[in-house]
């Protein structure tokens, strides 16, 4: 007498079903993450970038260091962070937050330098203070760069947030992981598509976003 | 508990038995480099000739960037699981095809960028010399591409080291082996060591290859600052 395997299909809606609570959980668990560290992130970088910004040699400094500190993997900065600050969300974030920075500060700083320097002459030929011309002229000028960074960074985050799962917080990896043990391919497979749907939402969020706040840039082009 | 948190891992550091043995850090490190190898080799054998003849095709070009944005939404640990719950099964496997798959995309950007940005009278000098296209390819346009082409190699390399721990998590072996069961057994010593090494593994290979990538650089091309205009700047992180 033979036993036929228990079915194991990629995808089916009765594991969606019935497992929505565990879905909706994890998958709030994982967006909140996200928005938490890149604003986290945001708020950070802008300062950070805007101080280094005109020192080129800080601006070298900050650019060779966010380079090489972006090659450790995250399994080794969950690693060397959760002695400290347990097993649980605060590692998950704080190195969420730490990836985004470097992604940010450098898409800053870059955008930043970008400014054409004729436009900033012209903000101070018009007598404009330095703080003023950061504001109202510097900083619009680098938020197509600015943007770009905070996609990259988003859906990098989206990504990463996985990993969280060495520390027992990783959103919808958590799911993955769960489905990978008990060998359910279902399980796995949804959370992996909600992941790329949330990394993608977000995304177009952004892009849109974008487009919002630099009109002239959509009248350059028409 | 912070204190003694770096000093367990500095003695387990200091054991000589954390770093011999079947499980030490030795032998996790060699295991780790081999896979890593295992997987830049894969990828390359796929993305290098796809990216010449898609830069000869002059067509398709666009999708190759779209889909090397896309996989960026793809978590690398998801395509591990999904790999590990199929006939490739768990282990080594897995990762190794999984970071494969994540490491074309930086080759086969850059080769296929490299070898469009080949000038194109440079080209019609070598077919007016009488090169066939082969000959143009091989003898002209790749070692104008190489340094741009290295460079997505040593992307490729690089980010490929820093998702082999995750073999770790589906049974496999690897550096990250040690943060894993640390995590597991509760020794934060082990846990912070194996961390460290994992970053050391990484930072090492990062400077090795940049240093290798300067090296085989025909000098007149090198005053041209390749790096930071060639690397994906958002390689896809794990």
């Amino acid at each position: 007498m033979t036993t036929s395997p228990a079915p194991d299909p990629w995808l089916s809606w009765s594991y969606v079903q019935a497992n929505w609570g565990d879905l909706t959980t994890a998958l709030e668990q994982h967006v909140s993450l996200t928005v938490q560290a890149v604003a986290i992130a945001l708020a950070l970088a802008l300062p950070l970038a805007v101080l280094v910004h005109g020192h080129p040699r800080w601006t070298a400094v900050v650019l060779g260091v966010t380079g090489v500190m972006y090659t450790v993997p995250s399994l080794a900065l969950f690693a060397m962070l959760a002695p400290f600050t347990g097993i649980g969300r605060t590692t998950v974030l704080i190195g969420l937050v730490a990836y985004a920075l470097l992604v940010l500060v450098r898409n800053v700083v870059v955008g930043l330098q970008g400014v054409d320097p004729g436009v900033v002459d012209a903000a101070r030929g018009l007598g404009m203070g330095r703080v003023r011309t950061l504001l109202t002229v510097e900083l619009p000028n680098a938020l197509p760069a600015v943007v770009a960074g905070l996609r990259l960074a988003t859906v990098t985050t989206v990504a990463l947030v996985t990993i969280g799962v060495v520390v027992g917080f990783g959103g919808l990896g958590q799911l993955m992981f769960r489905g990978f043990q008990s060998g359910y391919r279902a399980e796995v497979v949804t959370a992996t598509l909600l992941t790329v749907l949330v990394a993608l939402v977000a995304d177009l969020v952004l892009l849109a976003l974008g487009r919002a706040l630099t009109p002239w840039q959509r009248a350059v082009r028409t | 508990m912070t204190g003694s948190v770096l000093e367990d891992a500095f003695v387990w550091l200091n054991d000589p038995l954390s770093w011999t043995g079947p499980r030490g850090v030795l032998a996790l490190a060699r295991e780790h480099l081999a896979m890593a190898a295992a997987a830049v080799a894969i990828a390359a054998a796929v993305s290098l000739p796809l990216g010449a003849v898609l830069a000869r095709a002059r067509r398709g070009g666009g999708a190759v960037v779209v889909v090397a944005n896309v996989t960026r939404a793809v978590p690398t640990f998801a395509l591990l699981l999904i790999f590990a719950t199929t006939a490739v099964g768990f282990g080594n496997r897995p990762t190794v095809i999984a970071a494969a798959v994540f490491a074309v995309p930086p080759i086969l950007t850059n080769t296929w960028t490299a070898l469009r940005s080949v000038d194109h009278g440079v080209r019609e000098a070598a077919a007016g010399m009488g090169m066939s296209r082969w000959r143009s390819l091989v003898g002209v346009e790749l070692p104008l591409a190489f340094p741009l082409i290295a460079a997505g190699l040593r992307t490729a390399a690089v980010q490929v080291v820093a998702t082999i721990p995750l073999a770790a998590l589906v049974g496999g072996g690897g550096l990250g082996v040690l943060v894993v069961t640390g995590l597991a057994t509760r020794r934060f010593g082990e846990v912070l060591a194996g961390g460290l090494l994992v970053a050391a593994l990484c930072l090492l290979t990062e400077a090795v290859l940049a240093a290798l990538q300067r090296a085989v650089t025909p000098r007149g091309l090198r005053p041209v600052r390749v790096r930071g205009a060639a690397q994906a700047p958002g390689a896809p992180r794990s």
